[in-house]
């Protein structure tokens, strides 16, 4: 089991590096110049060349590459412009004039909230109202579940999102305009801030646990070791509970794995349109601004969290499926 | 009295009558071999008498030591289920949760029936493991189904059906999945155990050695419907049915089939058993049936005798 997991550990940090060099050509090949955009309007180019040596960007790219790579385990300072990078340096946003881990660091907290409270949200409503769906196939509330999350899932995040601003706050003034407070300093104002965003999020994934979960049931239910089950006599809620939904969790954890693990490096357009401070907006206005090293960093981190959360969900399948357990 | 008497059981899906008007009984200490090919509805009369069947219509009579079961409450049913009426199947390994171990799944019906603790009920499971031939029993009861082979599973699920010491065990095909020389074995089992407990079998299978082996009584089915009943000596020795015969005819060793006219050779029953949705009018094996006449095709035979029951227009002329 250890073996297994720092084996995988190995192959995270080989899939990062591949990662991290793809993310930082495509930076590269890309027209945006960020001296450029740095040097100003009254630009020359005797200036420009000044801004591009200051910022490192005349070197070689793969020494650029590989200065990148250190400074992320060792620290560095950013080209000639006496600019310290403390390790871990991600390297530095010129726009927000911050190393870009610390802008990391500062906004994780709001999406970290984001994506764990419509994650027990979305978990919730998606299996109870799949389960149900599944147990009482073929029947009306079975339509009517399936068919509301057909709805859901059609309907795109913004115009989710839209709708709840338009009648909760606008309309309805149930609530004010999302101004976020982390937990510890004020959490009925945390939640306030978050309830609409989760609620959003949480729709757009419940309709898929929804459908995953009834799949995953009704298959389940027509296992031989439920009939078993239901032979031993027992009460049909422990044959459904202890005996059905035991099995069902192993696909849903799969993908409540990757789902979770992208979610906690930001939800872009939901936390754009509730103005919430995490790391999806960060990475919304990084990209209208090209701020490359900000957005190359959110990359990282986003393929950080889904590779662990992988490998977390592949460590749980051995405590759940003991027919799975790794040498 | 018989432990169990089923009396023109019949099992509807919707329009479809899978099993139309079947009457059997079971005695303790005894066993009763059910045989008939896929869809026969043999599987299916004995998940109506557990109550296992959902959506179903069943009606008839099936008494349980006295006791109508047809129209008896669902809890009702359930009670009984897994503490008097036990019941194993043919793919131990699917029929056997993979996500707990043997120990927790025998335990499981004996706590919830004797209101046992966990401690007891684990006890009981090992004893059980022990006495269905399983070896370090108190080890092996915390190991997971698929470290087991197929004939220790389901000499597992054997356990888990006699944990709780019912009175009538249903098998169905608990043998087919098996190697052969498992299948001996499993059957030794179930034949020590019986004694043992006294328990009344009801053998569902196609493998007719099985029945020949351990059953008692035989109820050849076909259709949905009883084709022939009667002591298995009878049956074997002396089959009246052309189904049955031909059942017979078609196994090597058991029957008629190895000295009869074809010298030796194996006869098969010319065609596929019906399905339920499209069973022919009369006799359901007609189209099959090289007897046949034609009254076969419009009127359904009548099950009649008294030591040996026969469905077939041409009983006593073949």
């Amino acid at each position: 089991m250890i073996v297994y997991a720092l084996r995988r550990l190995g192959a995270i940090a080989l899939i990062m590096l591949v990662i991290c060099a793809i993310t930082f050509a495509i930076f590269y090949l890309l027209p945006d110049d960020p001296a450029l955009d740095a040097c100003g309007k009254s630009c020359t180019s005797a200036r420009l060349a000044d801004v591009r040596h200051a910022m490192g960007l005349d070197q070689p790219v793969l020494t650029q590459f590989l200065s990148y790579l250190s400074g992320i385990f060792a620290g560095r300072t950013l080209g000639t412009s006496g600019l310290d990078c403390a390790a871990p340096c991600f390297g530095y946003s010129w726009q927000y004039a911050s190393p870009v881990w610390d802008l990391l660091l500062d906004r994780l907290g709001v999406s970290a909230s984001l994506a764990a409270g419509a994650a027990v949200l979305w978990l919730v409503v998606g299996v109870l109202l799949g389960l149900m769906a599944a147990l009482r196939k073929g029947s009306l509330l079975d339509r009517g579940i399936v068919l509301s999350a057909l709805a859901t899932t059609s309907a795109p995040v913004y115009l989710i999102a839209a709708l709840l601003i338009y009648f909760v706050i606008l309309q309805g003034e149930l609530l004010p305009f999302p101004d976020y407070q982390p937990v510890l300093d004020n959490p009925a104002a945390w939640v306030a801030s978050l309830i609409l965003p989760w609620i959003t999020l949480a729709a757009l994934y419940a309709a898929m646990y929804i459908r995953l979960t009834r799949a995953s049931m009704i298959e389940t239910m027509a296992e031989p070791y439920i009939r078993t089950a239901r032979a031993k006599g027992l009460p049909e809620r422990t044959v459904v509970v202890k005996h059905g939904l035991r099995s069902t969790m192993t696909p849903i954890l799969t993908i409540f794995g990757i789902d979770l693990g992208g979610l906690l490096a930001g939800a872009m357009i939901t936390e754009t349109m509730f103005g919430l401070p995490g790391l999806g907006k960060l990475t919304f206005d990084a990209i209208g601004k090209s701020d490359q090293p900000v957005v190359l960093g959110v990359t990282l981190l986003a393929a950080l969290f889904i590779t662990l959360a992988n490998l977390v969900v592949d460590l749980l399948y051995g405590v759940i499926d003991p027919r799975v357990r790794y040498a | 009295m018989s432990l169990l008497s089923v009396d023109n059981l019949s099992v509807a899906f919707g329009r479809v009558r899978v099993v139309d008007g079947v009457s059997f009984s079971v005695d303790r200490g005894r066993t009763l071999g059910i045989v008939g090919e896929s869809g026969s509805g043999k599987s299916v009369s004995t998940l109506a008498i557990m109550g296992l069947l959902r959506g179903a219509s069943v009606t008839g009579s099936v008494t349980f030591d006295g006791e109508e079961l047809v129209g008896a409450p669902a809890e009702r049913l359930r009670s009984l289920r897994g503490a008097r009426l036990s019941m194993i199947f043919q793919d131990p390994l699917s029929s056997l949760h993979p996500f707990y171990t043997v120990g927790e799944q025998i335990a499981e019906a004996y706590r919830l029936h004797k209101k046992a603790s966990r401690k007891v009920a684990h006890e009981r499971a090992v004893e059980m493991l022990g006495e269905v031939g399983i070896p370090a029993p108190r080890r092996r009861a915390r190991e997971h189904p698929h470290r087991f082979s197929g004939g220790m599973r389901q000499r597992v699920m054997i356990a888990m059906a006699l944990a709780c010491e019912p009175d009538l065990l249903i098998a169905d095909e608990p043998t087919t999945a098996l190697d052969v020389t498992v299948q001996a074995q499993i059957l030794e089992l179930i034949q020590r155990l019986q004694s043992e407990y006294g328990l009344g079998i009801i053998m569902i299978t196609h493998d007719l050695g099985v029945v020949a082996r351990i059953a008692d009584d035989v109820l050849v089915m076909y259709g949905g419907r009883a084709a022939e009943r009667a002591a298995s000596a009878r049956v074997f020795d002396d089959p009246r049915h052309p189904y049955t015969q031909g059942l017979l005819a078609s196994v090597p060793g058991l029957g008629r089939g190895t000295e009869g006219p074809g010298g030796g050779r194996l006869r098969a029953i010319p065609g596929n058993p019906p399905l339920p949705s499209a069973f022919p009018p009369g006799c359901r094996f007609h189209p099959r049936c090289s007897v046949a006449l034609d009254i076969c095709a419009t009127e359904q035979p009548a099950l009649l005798g008294t030591v040996r029951q026969v469905a077939c227009h041409r009983e006593g002329e073949l």
